[in-house]
């Protein structure tokens, strides 16, 4: 255990190098940060000057010792547009962006589960056919055009939801939270329910079939001839087996939803890191976007690592319990 | 009873006691909210419009292009080179400090260090104060647009952002990192700012001591958030979310325009649209017959009305209507038979190949532009490579002119018809910052005399007649290939009053915005 936390951390440490040095040399080719920052009619000398005192001037080596010098003692720079160090105002959005991961994740888990394994059990039911069919074409139709349909239906015609931002929050403990007000909680359904939709179709389908292996394997057959009602069956037995992967998928399906809440975020102008990145790319504002990219980076390099050793831990629990069924 | 009230009502309005409207309460959506808070930081449409709020200039431009005065009461030329301006005695700051002729000194000293402002004043030499309530701004040659450099004068409260905080100057203007003025704010402006979450909303409230007590608007609270997504601030004035929207996409107009209790205002815009010709990377350009038969080959006419679904004007020059410069028989000359005619007699009857960038979202429906130019170029043999670009890698290019025809929109800082000549088609000079953004390297000596002297010409008409000269021997030359001029729009509840508030420049005065 220890020695595989050791490994991990130093497989780690490359990986995030190697970001860092990826996220660091993409800059160059972003744009001219200048441009954002000065009025059109200012003229060339004007903006050398401003080149200068932001060190863009200096060579390749030069910037990224100076950069690597400030980050591992936690620096990463200030924002061009927020005039905040990156790392702090990431931290800041960042509450909205889990927030909203947090608010879709429940529906997934909410929705998929018992629809999954409904259509397990009834395979022929008019219903499942229903459900496979719908999450289908979920999985064909892109996040953006989900969010701008639910978006015309709930907010234009009906009404009943707002269309942009996250509307009144709380502050607990620093925390800004719209899960306690009622505004909060309206504002959270559509851009939810959108990101939701990308990974439902899949995790429906990953429901299914992980409970249609379980259903015709050994012990749910010996126990469906033991006797056992057959909703003990299903869902003392079946459905606490197929639990195992939806965790591994799960897992590595979090990371990218943080990728996906990019575009969720922008069209619902939600106040997330996704949105503030794509923003950052717009304004050139380069030490936002590495830092957001060695964030992300760091992201996916975590749940991975804490997936690994889940899966370790539960492991042999599901082989000790696959025996005594 | 009816009759009564209208009557009462005249009677009221006759003795200027009108029922002053409830006060109100509005959110207003733009595609972005001002970077900072320092009106000095940066020239910008969103800073400006932030001025506007938060603080008066000396004079302001009308509808049409003419002044008002604002803290400025009166103005008078002395001579060629001095002006003066009488100010207001009833002012006040957002901090309770009245305003004087020191503070409208001190800031045109802050204007001076400005890298985004100092270009704009300086034709001048200083600003001085006569006496408490005098100021007479001094040139070092005749210079005829004072009034307009005026417009960009918005007094800050000197001794408000005089002194120090946690040791650095209260009044530097920085770029990049945090100063003082970026987040706090003294102006005499309509409005304060009660709260600003940068990238989610300002909250603006009404200014208790405004000195404009005329002015007919009755906003309390004006929330004003960014929503960067054409679909979604829609979406969020139909659904009744926001009160206000600017910018509104050409392909929304009809929506918007439809929809009940809701209005569609908008106003033609001065920001021109055009193509370079660039004749130092693309022999063919030097040839005038080349160049104008690129110029009758376009259809402005079928880019205004396909592409941008009517929101724009044609445009044959530089120079809007409104503008001393504008010409009013040079309009666009589409004519393929004459664009076919002069390629032949130029040589070049079997076409030849032409680089093209433009960025892809910078302008309204660019992309779009640059392609329909590229397939109605090719109606006359010209074969073109178009790449279209974000334009944070546009600028780049361009700064290089890395094509043969680059886009490039113009909006005059000083809504004068000189300014477009300075950057656009004086002959480039890295000396004097002229021609700047000229990337047809078009040169022609006549052309910089003629803006040269209208820039040292304080006869209204003789300035105007000089401009007019310019535009006509950019339209003879075929200087560059003008499209239209951006209209703009805005999306707005009924109840809401935006025509008297909103011009050509965006910078709706929202202090006058009357809500029923």
């Amino acid at each position: 255990m220890f020695t595989f936390l050791v490994k991990r951390l130093f497989q780690a440490l490359i990986v995030m190098f190697v970001i860092s040095l990826v996220a660091f040399a993409i800059q160059d080719n972003l744009g001219d940060p200048l441009r954002e920052m000065v009025g059109q009619s200012v003229s060339e000398e004007e903006r050398q000057v401003l080149r200068d005192e932001l060190g863009l001037n200096d060579p390749y080596l030069t910037k990224y010792t100076r950069f690597i010098t400030n980050a591992v003692q936690g620096d990463l720079g200030d924002s061009y547009f927020f005039k905040r160090p990156a790392a702090e105002v990431i931290l800041d959005k960042l509450q909205a962006t889990l927030e909203l991961v947090f608010g879709a994740a429940i529906i997934i888990v909410v929705v998929s589960i018992p629809l999954g394994v409904y259509s397990a059990i009834h395979p022929k039911n008019i219903l499942t056919k229903v459900i496979m069919a719908f999450s289908s074409i979920g999985i064909s139709v892109p996040v953006f055009l989900t969010a701008i349909i639910l978006m015309y239906i709930f907010s234009i015609e009906l009404g009943w939801l707002p269309s942009y931002g996250r509307g009144e929050t709380v502050n607990i403990l620093g925390w800004h939270s719209g899960f306690f007000t009622k505004d909060g909680l309206l504002h959270l359904v559509l851009p939810c329910v959108s990101l939701a939709s990308i990974m439902l179709p899949l995790f429906i389908r990953l429901v299914r079939s992980e409970m249609l292996e379980a259903l015709s394997s050994e012990y749910v057959k010996f126990a469906t001839a033991k006797g056992l009602a057959m909703n003990k069956v299903y869902y003392q037995h079946a459905l606490k087996n197929t639990m195992l992967p939806l965790l591994t998928v799960g897992g590595v399906q979090i990371g990218t939803m943080v990728a996906y809440t990019i575009l969720t975020e922008t069209v619902f102008q939600w106040p997330g890191t996704g949105f503030l990145f794509l923003e950052a790319i717009n304004r050139v504002d380069t030490p936002l976007i590495t830092a957001y990219v060695i964030f992300v980076g760091l992201i996916f390099v975590v749940t991975n690592t804490i997936v690994d050793l889940l899966y370790g831990v539960i492991n042999p629990t599901v082989n000790i319990t696959g025996k005594g069924a | 009873m009816k009759f009564l009230k209208s009557k009462l009502t005249i009677a009221l309005l006759a003795t200027g006691l009108s029922f002053s409207a409830a006060a109100a309460d509005i959110t207003v959506a733009y595609d972005s909210d001002p970077v900072t808070l320092d009106p000095h930081e940066q020239l910008s449409g969103g800073v400006l419009q932030m001025s506007h709020m938060l603080f008066d200039p000396l004079v302001r431009f009308t509808k049409d292009f003419d002044f008002e005065a604002r803290i400025a009461e009166k103005w008078e030329r002395v001579n060629e080179t001095t002006f003066r301006f009488t100010l207001r005695k009833d002012v006040k700051f957002h901090s309770g400090n009245a305003l004087t002729a020191d503070d409208v000194v001190w800031t045109f000293e802050r204007l001076k260090t400005s890298g985004d402002f100092k270009g704009i004043f300086a034709p001048y030499s200083e600003l001085k104060k006569v006496d408490d309530y005098t100021v007479e701004i001094i040139s070092s040659e005749p210079y005829p647009l004072v009034l307009q450099t005026a417009t960009y004068i918005f007094p800050m409260d000197s001794k408000f952002y005089s002194g120090e905080m946690d040791g650095k100057d209260k009044s530097s203007i920085v770029k990049h990192g945090n100063s003082f003025a970026s987040t706090n704010v003294s102006g005499t402006g309509p409005f304060v700012v009660t709260s600003r979450e940068q990238g989610v909303k300002v909250v603006y409230e009404r200014f208790a001591d405004y000195w404009d007590t005329n002015s007919p608007g009755n906003v309390d609270k004006l929330t004003l958030v960014p929503i960067k997504e054409n679909a979604t601030r829609l979406a969020a004035l139909l659904s009744g979310g926001v009160d206000l929207i600017n910018p509104v996409a050409p392909n929304d107009h009809k929506r918007v325009k439809s929809t009940k209790g809701i209005e569609l205002t908008t106003v033609s815009g001065t920001r021109l649209i055009s193509f370079h010709m660039n004749q130092n990377s693309n022999e063919a350009l030097r040839d005038v017959r080349v160049r104008q038969a690129i110029v009758h080959a376009i259809n402005n006419d079928g880019i205004v009305k396909r592409i941008m679904k009517g929101f724009a004007t044609t445009a044959g020059q530089q120079s809007p209507e409104g503008y001393v410069g504008h010409v009013e028989s040079l309009v666009p000359r589409y004519d393929l038979k004459k664009a076919k005619q002069l390629m032949k007699e130029a040589g070049y009857e079997k076409g030849f190949n032409l680089s093209m960038m433009a960025p892809n979202n910078r302008y309204v429906n660019d992309a779009q532009i640059a392609q329909a130019t590229a397939s109605m170029l090719s109606k006359i043999g010209i074969k073109v490579d178009l790449k279209t670009m974000p334009k944070a890698q546009y600028w780049p290019e361009f700064d290089k002119c890395s094509a043969d025809m680059m886009m490039i929109g113009w909006h005059s800082d000083t809504e004068d018809s000189a300014n477009f000549s300075e950057f656009l088609t004086m002959t480039r000079d890295a000396e004097t910052g002229k021609g700047a953004y000229n990337c047809g390297y078009y040169a022609n000596p006549k052309v910089d005399q003629l803006v040269n002297q209208a820039n040292a010409e304080t006869d209204p008409a003789k300035r105007s007649e000089m401009l007019k000269e310019v535009e006509k021997i950019l339209y003879n030359e075929a200087a560059f290939v003008p499209l239209h001029w951006q209209d703009l729009a805005w999306g707005a509840k009924s109840n809401l009053q935006v025509d008297p508030i909103v011009n050509a420049l965006n910078f709706p005065y929202f202090g006058d915005l009357v809500v029923k």
